[in-house]
């Protein structure tokens, strides 16, 4: 039983370290705030999530359980929240992300102007 | 053993968001990169509770969650407003 | 040797690696803004160090005021300041460099007469911490001993550590002013005949933690006796909350729910409440802060009279944190024009 626990804690925890490296790498790599910002999201997710989820299995039904999940529970609601106020700052000041096609950037120019309006 | 390898993972990962705090050409990368940084300091606290064997440690991880997203939400909203006490004055951008 | 001591050593030094960084990137960087945001990742990995430290309540103050009040604040205030930073000029520069080379050498020089960290036989280790550590289960029954020191070995400087702040308070008070006058009845019925036109998840977001954030806040507050926590870091998660509501609801609508004269009575009550507690020892025919008499037990009087005064401390810490934030806040806004954007604070 100790053996499998131990298993299922260590698939699980590296998992979260190799998402977070990937989501760490892309920080950096990307090319675009907006990129970016999807990198990021990756660490605060999954990257948490995984190695919580192993944290978890190796503390049993205790109170330390308990507490995991809520921080868990904290995370996942705030997280998306300020990727949210940050991006909605970044485009309402002028950050462009980088597009390719005409089509493409009148689509941004239109989202700048009706984030104003509308709920 | 595992929560070595973890707490080095974290590590690495947090050098990457420093780079980025320290190269970001503009202020909202910066606020990003601490905004990760944050996450993974309550990552790294949680993980060292356990290679200790204090858990008591979990505490300090949900105050840094906490203040990690007030902070980034008054940086972004100093950045937009250039005021902090900004409020709901009828204007429809005055909402982050 | 145990991975686990490894572990240890191996994340001591990586933190200090971090703050050094850090610390060097905030001398060499000009725009203030990035300063103030690099400064949160210093105080972030201070605590940390701390934690590695096996220093849990300080780590959380750290945590709590350093990383979040004071990045905070300190935005507040380059609201008031310009972001930038002027160059020096760099004719000092030597000699400023060869004057802190000195300083440094005589420093570490001194600091090797130091004993060891850990090391049993180091001073610090044989006057009276052997007594607290030993009497403290006894005498006061706390299995925290850090807020048994804190609070009832040491209660007289925590005192001093309370009117300190409130000083602090009082101050800003004096210097800045209030901050924004309350918003009249008819412009509270404008913003929330607007609501229905905002984006709203900030305020879905934001209205389902703040019971929660208060809920946590006043779990510190009542269990430091027995894990990290007490007064000051329930102090300022409790504020931090209130300032979590001043910054999405505006700060008009923060002051309504909380007017300035409460603020200002909390301040005034929590050290009063403090030394109150040493005055009601006084007319029970003990010393100043001497809990043992408050009770039927000492035990059960030490117990009465550290929940009083960290309750004391928490009020004050609470009402200051609010009222610094409220006064720079408030002046941003009466000196900013409010309705052409600023633009790029800090764009590099």
């Amino acid at each position: 039983m100790e053996m499998i626990l131990d298993i299922v804690s260590w698939v699980l925890i590296t998992g979260g370290v190799i998402f977070c490296l990937i989501g760490g790498y892309g920080l950096i790599s990307l090319k675009d705030f907006y990129a970016r910002l999807h990198a990021a999201s990756l660490i605060d997710t999954f990257g948490v999530g995984l190695i919580f989820i192993g944290l978890m299995f190796q503390a049993g039904f205790t109170l330390v359980t308990a507490k995991l999940i809520l921080i868990l529970a904290f995370i996942f609601f705030t997280s998306p929240t300020a990727t949210h106020a940050l991006a909605r700052a970044a485009i309402n000041h002028d950050v462009l992300p980088e597009v390719d096609t005409e089509e493409e950037r009148e689509l941004v120019r239109k989202t700048k102007t009706t984030t104003q309006g509308t709920p | 053993m595992m929560f070595a390898v973890a707490a080095a993972g974290v590590v690495v990962t947090m050098i990457f968001a420093m780079a980025r705090a320290l190269m970001g050409p503009n202020v909202y990368n910066r606020i990003l990169a601490v905004n990760v940084f944050g996450t993974l300091s309550v990552m790294l606290i949680a993980i060292y509770g356990f290679v200790d064997g204090r858990p008591e440690f979990l505490d300090l991880s949900i105050v840094y969650a906490l203040i990690n997203f007030i902070g980034t939400i008054a940086v972004t909203k100093y950045v937009t407003f250039s005021d902090m006490g900004h409020g709901d004055d009828g204007d429809p951008a005055g909402d982050i | 040797m145990n991975i686990e001591i490894i572990t240890s050593d191996v994340l001591n030094v990586v933190t200090l690696l971090f703050m050094a960084v850090t610390g060097i990137a905030i001398a060499r960087i000009r725009n203030l803004f990035a300063v103030v945001m690099l400064s949160g990742i210093y105080s972030l990995m201070g605590a940390t160090l701390y934690v590695i430290l096996d220093a849990v309540d300080v780590a959380f103050t750290e945590a709590a005021v350093g990383a979040g009040a004071s990045t905070v604040l300190m935005i507040g205030t380059l609201a008031l300041t310009s972001a930038r930073e002027n160059a020096t000029g760099s004719s000092q520069a030597i000699k400023a460099a060869i004057v802190c080379t000195f300083v440094g050498i005589a420093l570490v020089y001194a600091s090797l007469d130091m004993p060891y960290f850990g090391d049993p036989s180091a001073p610090i280790h044989h006057h009276v911490a052997p007594r607290y550590l030993n009497d403290s289960m006894a005498e006061i029954g706390l299995p925290n001993v850090v807020t048994s020191v804190l609070a009832s070995y040491r209660g007289y400087d925590t005192m001093g550590e309370a009117f300190v702040i409130f000083t602090a308070a009082a101050g800003v008070i004096t210097l800045i002013g209030r901050g924004r006058r309350e918003k009249s009845p008819s412009e509270r019925k404008t913003d929330s005949q607007n609501i229905m036109k905002r984006k709203i998840v900030l305020r879905v977001v934001s209205k389902l933690l703040i019971p929660f954030i208060l809920l946590f806040g006043l779990y510190v507050q009542w269990h430091g006796d027995f894990g990290p926590g007490g007064g000051f870091q329930a102090g300022v998660i409790f504020g931090a909350a209130f300032i979590l509501y001043g910054l999405i609801y505006g700060l008009g609508t923060l002051r309504a729910a909380l007017p300035s004269w409460v603020t200002r009575v909390i301040l005034a009550l929590g050290v009063l409440l403090y030394a109150g507690t040493g005055v009601v020892s006084m007319i029970k025919d003990a010393r100043f802060l001497d809990y043992n008499v408050l009770a039927s037990t000492p035990t059960g009087g030490q117990h009465v009279g550290i929940l009083l005064v960290e309750f004391g401390v928490g009020m004050t810490v609470f009402a200051a944190i609010v009222t610094i934030f409220c006064a720079f806040a408030g002046r941003a806004a009466a000196d900013v024009n409010t309705v052409s954007d600023q633009g790029g604070a800090g764009n590099d």
